[in-house]
This record gives C-alpha cells, sequence and structure tokens, in this order.
C-alpha cells in the first residue's frame, strides 16, 4: 500500500511572512455583510454548536479580534532537520492547533488565546539537580542563546506539519542546573489560570483533561541534542496558541508530548504522571514515539495528512517514518525496549 | 388552527432554506479560513453534527403532529429525512476525499478495523436504503415492508450517537447530551417501539 503514497514531498521553497497571509479588515467585515445578507441569525437549531458561536461572535457588535503580538528574534544558527521538505505556511501552523486550554476544536485555540498574557512568566527548573533556576520572560530570548531548527511536527491524530521553531536545546538549561545521579525523568507542566485558560475553567471547553497538563521524559530523552526547547517559530516569537511564551518540541514523538506554555521542568527520580496517559493509557502510552507499526485503537497511525501548502484538496498522505524519522539520532534510546508494549 | 397545505408549502420552503444555510455558510467558513487554517476536521465534524441535527429533529415531527394534532406535519419526515442522508453523504465524502485523501485501500481496513468507523458504516447504509426507497413509486410497490425498512431509522437514531461518542478522544459531555436526547425521543415512542419489536 504505501508505495502508492506520494514520496517525499521534495522542494525547497523561501519561506517567508507577509501580511497578505493575515485576513484583511476589509475582507472581515465584509465577510459578517455576507453572513448578515444570509440572515442567518434564524438558523439556530439546526446548526451545529462551534457555528453557531462563530455567528453569535458576526454579531456582536464590532467586537474586533485583537491580536496577539509577537516579537523578532535573533538567532545564530539555522539548521533543517526536516530533509528540504516543504514547510508549513504560517497561517496554518497558527490556526490549526491542538491546546485544550483554550478549547478542543482546532481552531479553538487561536480564538481564544490572543489575549493571553505571557509577561511576567517564570519558569522553574528544580527537583533533583544541583542549582535549582528560575527563568522570567526576557531571559528565554537574553540568556539563552537562539538557533533555529526546522522540525517535523507529527501529531497522534495522523496529520503532520513542518515548522521553523526557534529555541535552545533542552540539555543547555538541564546541564546548568546540573542534573544529580537520581535524576531519571523530566517532569513538566503547563501553566495553571482558569481565568485565562477557559478550558480549565470549564470541563465542557476543556475536553475532560485533568489541568494542569502534565508530560514527562527519561532523562536521556531529555538530554538527547533533538529535544528542544522552543520560544519562537517563522523568526518571531511563539503565539499563544502555539505554547506562548515557551513550549517543549520533540520531534520524534507525537505532538502531545510537546507540552506548551511550560512553568515548570522538575527532574525526578520516579517516571512523572503523563496527562493523556492517564485519560486513556490503552491509546496514549508514557514514550509515545511516532511509529507507524503501533496502530491507535481508533485509526491507523501507517500514514499521515501532511498539511502543506495550498487548498483543502492539496494535502498529501504521506507514510509515517519510524521516529518520524529521526531515528539515526534517537533509536538507540530504547535499544531492548520491546516498541510494541512500550508504546 | 390547523395547517393547511398551503402551510405545509410554506413550511416546506423554510425547511429547505434552514437546511441550506448552513451549508452556504460551510463553503463561506472554508473559503474565508474562518474554519481554521486546515478545515478538515472542522469539516467532517460540521458535516456528522449536522446530520445527527437533522436526524433528531426529523425524530421530533411525529411526536409534535401527534400532540398538537397537526397531520399534515408528518409530511415533511420525508423532506427533512433526505436532507439527514445529504449531510451524512458529505460527511463521508469529506472523510474520504479530504482526511483519506482518496487512499481507498485505507478505507476499507479502517472501515473493517475500527468499531466506530464500522458503526458509521452501518447507519449510512442504513439511511441509503431509505433515502432511495422514499420514490413515492418505489414506496407503493414495497407495500408494507416500506413502513418495516423505514423503522430502521430508529436504529440509526441509536447507531449514530454511539458512533459520535466511540469517535471522540476525550470530550465525552457533548455526546453524552446527545445520547440522552435521542434516549429521550425514543422513549416518547415507546409504544410504538415495543409494538415493532414484538412483531
Ligand atoms: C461510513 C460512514 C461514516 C464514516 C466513515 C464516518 C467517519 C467519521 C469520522 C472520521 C469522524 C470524526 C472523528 C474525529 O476526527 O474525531 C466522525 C464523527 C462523527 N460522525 Fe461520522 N462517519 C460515518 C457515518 C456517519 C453518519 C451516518 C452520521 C450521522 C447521521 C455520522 C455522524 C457523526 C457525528 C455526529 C460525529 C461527531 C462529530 C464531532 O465530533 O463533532 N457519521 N465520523
Amino acid at each position: 500500500m504505501s508505495n502508492k503514497f506520494t514520496k517525499g514531498l521534495l522542494r525547497k521553497i523561501p519561506w517567508h511572512i507577509n501580511d497578505s497571509e493575515v485576513t484583511p479588515e476589509a475582507v472581515f467585515k465584509d465577510r459578517r455583510n455576507i453572513v448578515k445578507a444570509l440572515g442567518l441569525g434564524a438558523v439556530g437549531a439546526s446548526m451545529p454548536s462551534a457555528a453557531q458561536a462563530d455567528i453569535f461572535d458576526l454579531f456582536s457588535k464590532d467586537k474586533e479580534k485583537k491580536n496577539f503580538v509577537t516579537q523578532p528574534l535573533a538567532f545564530t544558527k539555522d539548521t533543517n532537520y526536516a530533509n528540504d521538505e516543504i514547510v508549513t505556511p504560517y497561517n496554518k501552523v497558527t490556526t490549526h492547533n491542538n491546546f485544550y486550554e483554550f478549547g478542543t476544536s482546532k481552531k479553538a485555540p487561536a480564538q481564544n488565546s490572543q489575549e493571553f498574557q505571557v509577561e511576567p512568566w517564570s519558569l522553574v527548573i528544580d527537583g533533583e539537580v544541583e542549582r535549582p533556576i528560575t527563568l522570567g520572560y526576557d531571559d528565554f530570548t537574553k540568556l539563552m542563546e537562539l538557533e533555529q531548527r526546522t522540525y517535523r511536527m507529527r501529531c497522534v491524530e495522523a496529520w503532520s506539519m513542518v515548522i521553523p521553531w526557534l529555541g535552545f536545546p533542552l540539555a543547555t538549561l538541564l546541564k546548568r542546573a546540573g542534573v544529580t545521579s537520581k535524576g531519571k525523568y523530566v517532569a513538566f507542566e503547563t501553566l495553571h489560570d482558569p481565568e485565562q485558560m477557559p478550558g480549565q475553567k470549564n470541563r465542557f471547553l476543556g475536553g475532560g483533561i485533568h489541568y494542569p497538563y502534565v508530560e514527562g521524559l527519561t532523562i536521556a530523552e531529555a538530554m538527547n541534542d533533538l529535544t528542544f526547547m522552543a520560544v519562537g517559530l517563522y523568526g518571531k516569537s511563539l503565539p499563544p496558541q502555539n505554547g506562548a511564551p515557551i513550549r517543549l518540541v520533540v520531534p520524534w514523538k507525537y505532538g502531545f508530548k510537546s507540552i506548551k506554555s511550560v512553568v515548570r521542568i522538575r527532574v525526578t527520580s520516579q517516571r512523572p504522571p503523563t496527562s493523556w496517559n492517564q485519560l486513556a493509557a490503552n491509546e496514549y502510552g508514557f514514550y509515545a514515539n511516532v511509529n507507524p507499526g503501533v496502530d491507535h485503537p481508533r485509526w491507523s497511525q501507517a500514514s499521515e495528512r501532511r498539511i502543506a501548502e495550498g487548498g483543502l484538496f492539496s494535502a498529501k498522505r504521506i507514510p509515517t517514518l519510524p521516529f518520524n524519522g529521526y531515528g539515526d539520532q534517537v533509536a538507540d534510546l530504547y535499544r531492548g525496549l520491546d516498541l510494541r508494549k512500550n508504546f | 388552527m390547523r395547517l393547511t397545505n398551503k402551510h405545509l408549502f410554506l413550511l416546506k420552503a423554510f425547511m429547505h432554506w434552514a437546511a441550506l444555510v448552513p451549508i452556504v455558510y460551510l463553503v463561506l467558513a472554508v473559503m474565508t479560513d474562518e474554519a481554521g487554517g486546515d478545515p478538515v476536521q472542522y469539516i467532517i465534524h460540521y458535516t456528522g453534527i449536522g446530520a445527527l441535527n437533522t436526524l433528531l429533529i426529523m425524530l421530533c415531527i411525529s411526536p409534535i403532529a401527534k400532540r398538537f394534532k397537526q397531520g399534515v406535519l408528518v409530511q415533511t419526515r420525508r423532506l427533512i429525512g433526505l436532507y439527514v442522508f445529504a449531510y451524512a453523504t458529505l460527511h463521508l465524502a469529506a472523510f474520504i476525499s479530504l482526511d483519506l485523501l482518496f487512499e481507498w485501500s485505507l478505507f476499507f481496513t479502517e472501515t473493517v478495523k475500527r468499531p466506530y468507523i464500522l458503526v458509521g458504516m452501518l447507519a449510512y447504509l442504513l439511511l441509503f436504503a431509505l433515502a432511495i426507497t422514499s420514490l413515492n413509486s418505489i414506496k407503493r410497490n414495497m407495500g408494507k415492508r416500506w413502513q418495516k425498512l423505514h423503522n430502521s431509522v430508529y436504529v440509526v437514531a441509536l447507531l449514530v450517537p454511539l458512533h459520535f461518542i466511540w469517535s471522540v478522544k476525550s470530550e465525552i459531555i457533548e455526546p453524552s447530551i446527545y445520547i440522552a436526547l435521542t434516549a429521550l425521543l425514543l422513549w416518547a415512542r415507546k409504544d410504538q417501539l415495543k409494538r415493532i419489536f414484538s412483531r
């Protein structure tokens, strides 16, 4: 079957964000008028709830959408870890997100997070370390040397993107803190702030996850050079829907491991609980390495829908690679481990 | 007031409008990026929920007709039922074309391997059978068997919420509400259902 897939997607195109990708205000207003002209107000019961919310949104008196303001970031090194595959356009990377803290639909995070406060921020690195560290918002960009890394991102839901991240290896941070001999795992925690994160306040919006969201890695995984703390994408600081101001990126694991808006990194001696694994251990393992040979109980992981450029029908289904194509760098971490059992 | 055929005409016109406007809205939302940067899942959910909502509205018709003694209302059921089928067809088409990108072998293996897809498929096949037999000429030819076949709409009403709750990752509140609503609507005609199933 797999030889029928489109191989590669090998075409390097220079990307840049231009303002035309952002919906101009005039179009936005036009859109409202179209919807008004259709007399959509009375549709009511026959409409899906999400669509209803949109309509109410459109009818609510000129509540202009405020966009979160991102900052340009400088970086010293630029490495492409994605074989020159086509980079997913900025507007798709920032409007198709899983971040249940801001709602469960793919577009909810971009819609509900634009007023998210990232300053001041405090990220604590503690636990089994010699020198606990607390980093503030400015420290991420001032104390750390930023580099750009283009990684594939494979969601457990069988879609994928290619994203140019800005940040630094997690190992740099952990080395500064000095992991002690008892440190065997690293536990991560997302901000818990129900006032700012509607999904944490309301079970219906939050999709039944126990908040705060937590994730974890083994210490060897955390020290691997690919394991990255991202503070930006596409040359600018992260927008909230992508995990501002700082998030984890582990490119050989399913996306849910790459925890967003991190406030705590704790080195531990025991394997920490992780959110999706707690919710459904038979569907989401602790390791969650990308593995085409182990299906999710409800869908195949053998292939993925690559979200690249173009409209609805331009996506491609491509075969999923073991470790998301990063086996050379990480397969050694799992030698002797049965990856079918430890999925 | 007793509804007449003229009212029926207006009511049907309204129903066409109410069923078509959400589709126009969907097309606009997708074209203007209002449905998100990658609207595939949005479209699948939108059309799936659209089919289910329409199905539930259809199930409300005869209890309302009975309660308010408005027999002509029953004549709107075919129209609504065909929209259930239309939304379900869009839903299935979106899954095959946008999510699987016409990878047919994947479609067949997924249908066999994933109970929730199989349940959706059964529901869709039943809806398909109901839709093609809704023509008056076929209805007449089928005689008593027509009613028997069309009683399977209640099976569809059980299968779809099951398909829904089985499909979600963790967001079980919304499908649970749908299961409760469906149970209520089936409960409202429990005597009739008893008769059907004891035969
Ligand atoms: C062969 C037939 C069918 C297939 C392959 C199919 C496939 C799917 C898929 C892939 C999903 C979304 C899973 C996800 O991304 O979370 C879904 C959800 C759903 N489907 Fe179907 N489906 C079928 C038939 C039907 C029918 C006949 C109905 C209704 C009459 C229906 C109603 C729904 C509903 C209500 C949802 C949940 C939407 C949501 O989560 O918001 N499906 N289906």
